[in-house]
Formats: C-alpha cells, structure tokens, sequence
C-alpha cells in the first residue's frame, strides 16, 4: 500500500526516502524553489521552499516524507515569508529584469510574479560585482548570482570537473572559477558542461545566443512557474 | 616557502585533504599569509581543486590569501571592549602607524582592523598581534606597540608581560576548587566497576561498540545519566542521551566513534573555557577519555578556537604527559582494548564553527557551514562516523562524575540543573573573571559577588542570550529559567543599551556563514536599519521592519545564527524602550540615503572638507 501524507488538505503519495518536494512535485503541487533541482543533492540553502510540518518551519527540500505529515505548504503566511526572501535576494544582488538576457525564463523572477513581489521592498546593497567576458562563448554575470550552488554541484557531482566554488562567507559570499587567475577562460569548462546548463538566474550566459527567442514568448511568458512543473516530470 | 618545509607539513598531517585548514594554517605560520605558489602546490599534493582551496581558506577571518603585512594588529571589538575604550585606542594605534583601519600599509609592513570578540574581557581591551593575545591595553601600550612595530621589533622580543594571561578566578566550586589529580578519574570509575569478567567486556564493548550491559563502559554512562548532567555550551541537552545514541549507532566498515571537545569558544564575553584549557586541562582530557571509554571511540579531536592559539604548546604538551603516563594511547591504565588518543584542530575566526554540525565541517577541512539535520551527528557526524561534541566545561564535569561517583554530583544545583556552572563576568564590575557558583544562583548574588553597582542591565549567555533588566534579577541562571553558556555581561546605567544590541547585531552580521538567505541578507538588513537608528533617521516603521526580521530570521533560519540573531534587539526594544525612544527622530519614514554622507567618498578623494564640499540643507535650497 501507498504511504501518503496530507499537503494543505490533499492526500500526497510517496516512496521511500522521498523528501516533501518531491513527492509535492511528483504529484503535481507546486512548492516554490530555486537552490533545489531534482537531479541534485539538496542544498537547504534558499529556503523558499520552506513549510510547516505539524506546525513547525523547515525546508522541503531536505525533509523526507513521513506518513500522516500535516504539512501547510500555500498558505498566505508562507508565501509572505517567501515573498521576504525573494525581496532579500532582489536587494542582494544587481537584478534589472528589463535589459536581462534571461528575463522570461529566470527562475527568481518567475517566481516573484508567483509570489505577487510587487517591490524590492528593502533598499538595495548595489554590491560592486565585476562581470567575467574572459571566455570566448560563455559569460559569467556575478551580479544575478543567488548562491544557490546548482552549478557548483553540477560541475563536482556530473561534470567531474568543479569549476565553480563558493568563496568569503556573509554577505561577502560569492561564486569563484577554479583558476589561479580567476578567469573562467583559463578553467576546462565546456559549453555541454551539466554546469553550463542549471543556472536559474541569469549568471551563466552563452555570448552570442541573446535573445533568440523574443521576450513574450518566453518559458515564463507562456504560463508561470507553478504551471509548469518543469521538474516534475523528472522528478 | 621552501618545498621541504611544505613537504614536512604535509608529511604530518599524512597529505590527507581532511586536514587541508591545518597545513593552512602551518604554512601561514611560516609565510604570513597563503601564497598563489602554496595554494598551487597544495592543489597537486593534496588532489583537491585550488577553486575549493580557496573556497575554504577564505571562510575563515584569520586565513589570508592576499598578503597582510608583517604586523596584522585586530582589536577584539566586543561591547565590553568599547566599553574600556578599544575604539579610541584602535584610531589612536591608527593615527601612530598613519594606516587606515582594515587596509595594508603602503610598506607592506602592517595592517589594523577589529576582530570578534577574543575572550578577554576580563583583562581588555584585548586585541591580537599575529594572532598572539595581548591584554589590558591602554594608550601608554598602544605607544608602545606603534614603537616596536615601526621599528620592526620582532614580537618574540617584545615585553612578555604584555602577553600576560590571568586566570582572574574569584569564586571556585567543584571544578575549579578541584585539585584534579592526572588519571583519578579514570581509575576510580575502574575500582567502581564489578571486577567480574571487566576484562573480556571492556574489549568487546570497545572495540564493537556492543550497547549498554557491559560493565566497564556501562557503568561510565550509567553515572553520566545518574548525575543529570547536561551539556554546557547553552543548549543543555542530555549528555547521557548524547553519548547513548552515538554507543548505539551502527558503525560501517572501517569506521570510528569520535570524541570531540568543542572549545570554539566563541559566543562574546564568554572566556571560561580559557581558563579550563590553561589551569585545568588534564581534567577536560580526562573527560574527553572517560567519554571515549563509554562510546567506545579511539579518535578525539580538540577544536581551539584560533584566538587560543597560543594554548597550543602547553596543551600539546599536556597531551604528551598524559600520554607517558598511560592515560592516552594504547590499553589505557592498562584496561586491554582501552585506546584513546587526541588531536588539537586549531580554528581560525569564524563564530559559527561553535554550531556542532559546522564544527564537524571545519575539522574536515571544509567551510564552516552547518549541515542539514537529520541525521544528527551521534550517527553522521566526522567523516560520516558516530560522533559526540560537547564543551569544555560538560567534558570537565565528566571527569569530577566518574571521580566522586553520579549521585554525588545530582545532589548540587537544581532539580533540573545538576552541578555548578562557571561565569564568564565582564562589564561594570569591580572584579571581572570566572565565578563559579552551583546552578541556581540568582543574577543578583553573582551581581553582589562582583562587586557591581548601578547594574541597569545583565547580559547573560552572551549576544544570542538574555537581556536581563533590574527588575528581573532575582531570577535564577539554571535550565528552568535563564539557560546560559557561560557569558555574564554587565551595564551600569550609564551605558546606552541600544548601543549594546547595536553592537551585537554587527557581531551577528559579520559572523553568519552565508549559506541561507534569511540570514546572509536579514542580518545584514538588521545591522542597516540598526545603524540607520544610530544615525538619526528612524521612525516608527523601523520597529515593524526589525520585527518583520526578527520573524523571518526565526522562522526560516538554517541555524540557531539566525534564530537568535535579534534576540538582543527585541530584549531591548521591550525592555529599555527610552533607549530607542531618543533615536526616533522622525514620526514618518525617512529613507537611510544621505546625500551629504553619499559625497563622503568625493570629499576624501579631493582632500576638501570645507562647507562647500558638504551637502546640508542651506546648501540643498541653492541647487
């Protein structure tokens, strides 16, 4: 028999070692996420997909399903505290939607429209995060970064390569290149890396490949991120 | 640096990647600082890509991969350090030196900055010479050092006085009244054991790790759980649970139990640990060795927070005697299968490797980030092995519990809280140091006991504690009601308490790991907006955003870091509302931008700091 646990009322099934989002997302209920990535170990880190578990706040990520969970996933408290969190990671870095290469299929701003982010809210940190052009066919724009590792993890884990690495700590944390000149140039990194490919944001560019498919027809154009599931049918 | 001496390095510390932040920290011992050419040769001997070398090494505050000059000079910038006046003697030292704080000298010679708390705020303000704690600095010192420094005086010849420690213990207890003798422990909790068949069980239950029945190491645990002993880095968790779970988990082929005394010392105000380390280390080796004996491990790691470093010679050579005398390495006071031995990992300024799992993480020579739990590490804790971490204080208690038996320690203290706990006083008081008093004694009698007068505030357990307010110190510090790990901070009513949390928010903020959002970004934006307040431009919409934060920072936090990271300021806001009162300037929002400070930078470009170069309202009608 089928082990379940309720999600806002519904009855989700689940495997063994499942974790929350997993067995959500399989079962067609979006959570809203942006460090998590079916192929991937959890990282825990961004936190939008936090719950409530018999009452108590904790990632869905890293949590595994358990039968007879209470568990609230969409309710107006959690998607205001997910709203406070993609506010913080707006501010964090230098995020301008318009003049971006990735505006219509960015995760974080898919997933402030879901949230109904209708401001940044706090005032901007405006951190001075130079860009890396060094790489004949890849661009690297820390500006967008969100730290949510997924491409560390797909160049250590997949790639065999660990090209990228987090670096400081705090504030100060932020993505680095497996170069002693820092350089991506100078890093093995190839255009069909694994790493090359899960950046939800707009960090990790092709040069020369903007804007191929014109804004309004975009992944988050057509419908938005809940409607998607892109990840489901992985999962 | 030469090859043979990087070759030397790696040779101890058996070129393993897992102890990548000791070899670190050796080379920069020998360089000052961690060269391109070192971070190259480590990526070939030790396998482990420069990108994750780098990741790691710059983690850490006192891991340098730029250089940072021959002097590197850090003022411990904790409350009770501003309070004697650390901020005046850092631009004092500042102004000698004609350097900018936090910037390397034009020679290369020296840089000066602020640095956590150091843990010596019984005998500040304190700061670190090349990572060597120099104490009670006053402006006739800090001449002094500017002297020597510029005339590159090498700090093994400068006055050893300065480098002076005092233990500063004013009230002693059942620990540190105790003249713990090497091994006591140990052999009477074998005299206590039933002699029948000791042998053959205690090798079983060590070396498989068998659970409870076995006499040896049963009857360590059992006296453990009899004595209600709880942990003393805060949390107070059940030490006997702690070490049960790990003695019961299954061990994996080739595989450990670990030991480790967690002296991460880092929680502000709190220097007890310290004194532990300095007068009384062989009672918290002793602890750390009966708790090997109960879990059945053979591996111990003591992790030193970096401000320590210079316990380290005496503690290696504590070490060395325990171990002549049979009470470290192979069949312990001679029980057959009783093997035990320590390591001292050597931390290096980052608070948040107090955090067990994060801990755990540095001493696999990674980033001190704190995992996500489950599993927890009494199964999954150093390189995946059953591992207990306690404090030093817990580790302590452990070797009195196995001298003077469990029923004699659950009679001191609370019901709850069983034995003594040590005090970590600092502030407005006439005698700072360590008091050590049973649990249950109120704020007020440790108030009396140091000699405080005027107290307007106690802070207890240090930034992520307790503010206690005059009307509450007749409440008692013990589990049931004011939990602490140790730190007593005091404020006489002179002090501005919002300065107090200010202080503590930069603290946290300067700390945080980074690896979560709420609290990478909601401490920072708590440090803003408590410095928008200092600055004269809050309003009331201020508190709900502090109270937004606060919530935020509780509810979706990876670690306790963000959970408690406004404590002090909600404490505040409750309890010395004035404080914040007076700063409330305006009864609308006012935004945190000043053009006249946004021109700051332009006027010290150009050199001008006349009235024209300023930005104030007179100026803002002509535009």
């Amino acid at each position: 028999m089928t082990q379940t646990f309720i999600l806002d009322g519904r009855e989700i099934p689940f495997e063994p070692g499942q974790t929350i989002i997993q067995a959500a997302l399989a079962a067609g209920v979006f959570i809203p996420h942006l460090c998590y990535h079916p192929e991937f170990k959890p990282h825990g880190s961004c936190k939008l997909c936090t719950v409530k578990v018999n009452g108590r706040h904790t990632a869905s990520c890293t949590y595994k399903a358990a039968p007879g969970l209470e568990v609230q996933s969409n309710t107006e408290e959690l998607n205001g505290e997910r709203r406070t969190l993609v506010q913080m990671l707006f501010v964090e870095g230098n995020h301008f939607c318009p003049s971006c290469e990735k505006s219509g299929d960015c995760q974080l701003q898919a997933t402030a429209y879901e949230l109904g982010m209708m401001s940044p809210h706090f005032d901007h940190f405006f951190p001075d995060r130079p860009v890396d052009a060094s790489h004949p066919e890849l661009l690297l724009d820390f500006n967008r970064c969100i730290l949510c590792s997924l491409c560390v993890r797909a160049s250590r884990d997949v790639d065999g390569k660990s090209v990228f690495a987090l670096a400081e700590r705090g504030i100060d944390s932020h993505l680095i290149v497996n170069a002693a000149s820092g350089r991506l140039a100078d890093t093995n990194v190839a255009l069909e890396d694994k790493a090359v490919q899960v950046c939800p944001v707009g960090v990790i560019l092709r040069k020369r490949k903007g804007f191929a498919v014109p804004i309004g027809q975009r992944t988050y154009d057509e419908a938005p991120i809940s409607g998607h599931l892109p990840l489901a049918e992985e999962c | 640096m030469s090859s043979g001496s990087l070759e030397s390095i790696l040779c101890k510390y058996d070129g393993s990647p897992h102890n990548l932040l000791q070899i670190l920290r050796e080379v920069q011992e020998e360089e000052g600082w961690i060269t391109p050419a070192t971070v190259a040769a480590l990526e070939t001997a030790l396998a482990v890509p420069r990108a994750k070398i780098e990741g790691a090494a710059s983690f850490y505050s006192f891991l340098h991969l730029q250089p940072v000059g021959r002097y590197r000079i850090l003022f411990s910038d904790n409350i009770i350090d501003r309070m004697g006046g650390s901020q005046a003697l850092m631009e004092r030292l500042c102004n000698l030196l004609w350097v900018e704080p936090g910037k390397l000298s034009e020679d290369g010679l020296v840089s000066v900055t602020t640095t956590s708390c150091t843990g010596m705020c019984d005998q500040g303000p304190a700061l670190l010479v090349n990572g060597r704690a120099i104490t009670r600095v006053d402006e006739a010192r800090i001449d002094a050092i500017a002297e020597r420094v510029r005339a590159q005086v090498p700090l093994a010849e400068w006055p050893g006085e300065w480098f002076q420690v005092e233990d500063n213990v004013h009230r002693r207890d059942i620990l540190l009244g105790s003249d713990f003798e090497p091994g006591s422990g140990l052999r009477a909790l074998h005299a206590r054991v039933e002699t029948d068949g000791i042998q053959a069980s205690n090798t079983r239950s060590w070396r498989e790790g068998l659970p409870r029945g076995l006499v040896g190491p049963a009857t360590m645990l059992d006296e453990i759980k009899h004595a209600n002993l709880r942990g003393r880095g805060g949390a107070g968790f059940t030490t006997g649970l702690k070490w049960e779970a790990c003695r019961n988990a299954p061990l994996a082929d080739g595989q450990d139990r670990i030991v480790v005394c967690n002296a991460d010392e880092g929680e502000p105000g709190t220097f007890k640990d310290r004194v532990l380390l300095t007068s009384h280390a062989d009672m918290v080796f002793e602890g750390m060795t009966l708790a090997a004996y109960a879990v059945g491990a053979r591996r111990g790691f003591l992790y030193l927070r970096g401000e320590y470093r210079y316990l380290l010679e005496h503690l290696e050579g504590v070490l060395a005697r325990r171990r002549r005398d049979n009470l470290l390495g192979h069949s312990i006071i001679g029980i057959p299968g009783a093997d035990f031995d320590i390591k001292i990992h050597v931390g290096f300024g980052a608070y948040v490797c107090g955090e067990e799992s994060a801990l755990i993480e540095s001493l696999e020579g990674k980033r001190g980030t704190p995992r996500n739990r489950p599993p927890f590490p009494v199964t999954h804790g150093y390189l995946d092995q059953p591992t207990i971490v306690n404090n030093v204080e817990t580790f302590a208690a452990a070797a009195l519990i196995a001298l003077n038996g469990g029923e004699w320690y659950k009679n001191i203290g609370t019901s709850h809280s069983a034995g003594s706990k040590i005090l970590s006083v600092s502030g407005d008081c006439e005698r700072p140091g360590l008091y050590e008093f049973p649990f249950g004694v109120s704020v007020a009698e440790v108030l009396e006991a140091c000699g405080a007068k005027d107290t307007q505030a106690v802070q207890v357990s240090g930034p992520s504690g307790f503010t206690i307010a005059a009307h509450e110190f007749d409440r008692k510090i013990c589990f049931e009601d004011i939990p602490t790990a140790g730190a007593f901070m005091v404020f006489d009513k002179t002090r501005d308490m919002f300065q107090v949390a200010r202080n503590f928010v930069h603290f946290f903020a300067h700390e945080s790991c980074g690896f979560c959002t709420p609290c990478r970004v909601g401490t920072s934006l708590l440090r803003n907006l408590m410095d928008k307040l200092h600055n004269g431009q809050g309003s009331p919409y201020d508190f709900e955003e502090i109270e937004k934060l606060n919530h935020i920072l509780q509810a979706m936090s990876h670690c306790g870091l963000g959970h408690s990271a406004c404590n002090p300021v909600l404490d505040t806001i409750e309890k010395f509302r004035p404080a914040y009162d007076s700063r409330l300037l305006h009864q609308q929002f006012t935004p945190a931008f000043d053009l006249d400070q946004a021109l700051s930078q332009a006027r010290q470009m150009t050199g001008r700091d006349d009235e024209l170069a300023h930005f104030g309202a007179e100026h803002g009608d002509k535009q």
